[in-house]
């Protein structure tokens, strides 16, 4: 599938904060990633891995201290200005929590034209009319437009959310976690509509969840992260069987599934990860890897393709 | 019988219609029930009564709740302080909201000791920290001479545990114990609360939204909806066999490894 052209890339991006005592937090080491059109992307990892500092560069929200991301070949890391406000119309994105990511006091129609209205797309008398079309392309009722966010119930407010996020025809699509507030039978609701959405208008779709079960419902391909490096690039139905790198496997050995073997004990890593701001040197995995070697203390293990769409950094393959 | 919830109904202020409607539940020593629902079926509202701990004028207004025998609703003050933290204890779901924030651990902890116990506050400290290595904190000196906001979530809801179980109840009450975790820290605490059966005996009642920890943990499951009792069973019967309609859609609606994809 070679002559796919990805989207967006993310080239060797590297971020580093400064943090107290002279010491830098390595939030990204040298990431790349590819996004294509009409196919997600599922990144996973734990709280604190990176998941949202990359989705943050990647919205021009912050910028790399290394590498590029490239959309449709142009770096968009370098977009200042007017170029950039014209540019976020290709990306955009789906909060976390649909309570705090609108404005209490806007309603409906005024949260979902806005993106339009800022940049000229729809001149204000237009705003009813598309206000309407948005939601009823989520499945929302049209009246919705007149009401507050606090009139609607959280999957309703996901998907004004969602509303919003489409209303520019955006090429790209972040999810942060874009379903972990919401209720089980909610957020599929919510997940199937993002997929007939992709399907429909051909979008490329980040999705960062810390949810592997859903992540291997939804997503193409799953990038999964451990302490700001991707580990593990599989594509998704392969990850219940075909999961190499040890840490992707912990992942899975601690998720409680209905269909596990309840007789079992729960496997699970005991120790936590470490600090964000002394990296390992070598693979940032070795102090919680039981099949740890000298030159996993050494050397940082390169991604390296296993197969088609599967690759793996970890000295054991 | 340890825990005796008899047709319970839940009634907060003025509200028309009570929040939990007719809800029983009866629990032996050593057992663990699971309550599952979605978000305002009431699930928490269960385990806040038992506690006496129903916040805005919440009360209950039919059936009763029998701990041991005796009935928690007419309880004086100063009965449901010789009754929480010792007899009966909650964790929450997250412990470092419930720790103060500008104290030390240690400090928390040999307040909540003493209050419960005539003891000195070397002694007090020590109980402290053997409850924290018992619950495989490393270096528990250390985490008594932490603020909250300096240790992990994990290793914060760690504390929580420690402390609620440090006078071995025979009731613990978890309220979404793990829903801010993430999976890897999810599966140590909820082995760990198995083990607490184990070693202590104690029963526990867990409140959560996760089917899967519910189905794992739970000796019994109840799945709550707008305040009623829907189903419940052991876990073949919830996950496979249930009777109510909404229960085999819930259980349709969480995403499984393997499952339906959508891609």
């Amino acid at each position: 599938m070679s002559d796919r052209v990805p989207v967006l890339q993310v080239k060797n991006v590297t971020r580093r904060f400064p943090a107290s005592d002279g010491r830098t937090l390595l939030a990204n080491n040298k990431i790349n990633l590819e996004f294509f059109p009409g196919e997600t992307l599922g990144i996973v990892g734990e709280s604190g891995c990176g998941k949202s500092t990359l989705m943050r560069m990647i919205l021009s929200l912050d910028h790399p201290s290394e590498g590029e991301i490239l959309f449709k070949g142009k770096n968009i890391a370098e977009l200042k200005g007017e170029k950039l406000r014209q540019h976020r119309r290709h990306i955009q994105m789906v909060f976390q929590d649909p309570t705090l990511a609108f404005n209490p006091k806007m309603r409906i129609r005024d949260i979902v034209c806005e993106p339009l209205l800022n940049l000229n797309v729809i001149k204000p008398s237009e705003k009813e009319a598309k206000a309407r079309e948005l939601l009823e392309m989520v499945n929302l009722p049209g009246d919705f437009a007149s009401r507050y966010p606090h009139n609607m119930s959280g999957g309703q407010r996901q998907r004004v959310g969602i509303a919003r996020a489409i209303a520019l025809e955006p090429e790209v699509i972040m999810c942060d976690e874009a379903t972990s507030a919401l209720d089980v039978s909610v957020q599929k609701n919510v997940v199937e509509l993002l997929v007939g959405l992709q399907k429909k208008k051909n979008i490329a779709m980040g999705f960062i969840c810390h949810d592997m079960a859903l992540v291997s419902q939804l997503s193409h391909r799953t990038a999964v992260m451990y302490l700001g490096n991707i580990v593990e690039v599989l594509p998704s139905e392969k990850i219940h069987d075909g999961a190499l790198h040890p840490y992707t496997k912990a992942l899975l050995g601690a998720i409680f599934d209905l269909n596990m073997d309840f007789s079992k004990k729960i496997e699970s890593i005991e120790s936590e990860a470490p600090s964000p701001l002394d990296v390992p040197v070598g693979c940032p995995f070795q102090n919680r890897c039981d099949r740890c070697r000298d030159i996993c203390k050494q050397e940082n293990p390169a991604l390296k393709r296993m197969e088609e769409g599967h690759s793996v950094a970890c000295h054991l393959y | 019988m340890l825990l005796d919830i008899e047709n319970i109904s839940v009634k907060y202020g003025n509200a028309p219609k009570p929040t939990i409607e007719n809800f029983s539940l009866k629990m032996k020593e050593g057992e663990i029930v699971s309550i599952v629902g979605e978000s305002g079926s009431g699930k928490t509202t269960v385990i806040r009564a038992v506690l006496g701990l129903l916040p805005g004028g919440g009360r209950v207004t039919e059936g009763d709740i029998l701990f041991e025998g005796k009935s928690l609703l007419g309880y004086s003050k100063k009965q449901w302080l010789d009754l929480r933290g010792s007899h009966i204890s909650m964790i929450f779901q997250d412990s470092g909201a419930m720790i103060n924030p500008i104290r030390k651990i240690g400090s928390l902890y040999v307040d909540y000791i003493r209050n419960h116990k005539k003891v000195s506050k070397k002694e007090a400290w020590d109980m402290g920290c053997a409850m924290l290595e018992r619950m495989r904190l490393p270096s528990a000196d250390n985490v008594m001479k932490s603020y909250p906001f300096q240790l992990s979530g994990g290793m914060r809801q760690r504390v929580g545990i420690a402390m609620a179980m440090t006078f071995e109840p025979k009731l613990l009450l978890a309220d979404e114990p793990t829903s801010a975790l993430d999976v890897t820290t999810q599966a140590q605490i909820v082995r760990q609360m198995m083990e607490l059966r184990d070693e202590f005996g104690t029963a526990i009642i867990i409140v959560t939204h996760n089917i899967g920890v519910a189905a794992y943990m739970g000796d019994e499951i109840v799945v709550m909806q707008n305040g009623k009792v829907v189903d419940r069973g052991d876990r073949d019967h919830i996950l496979h066999h249930a009777d109510d309609e909404y229960t085999r859609e819930l259980m349709r609606s969480v995403p499984t490894l393997e499952g339906l994809r959508y891609v």
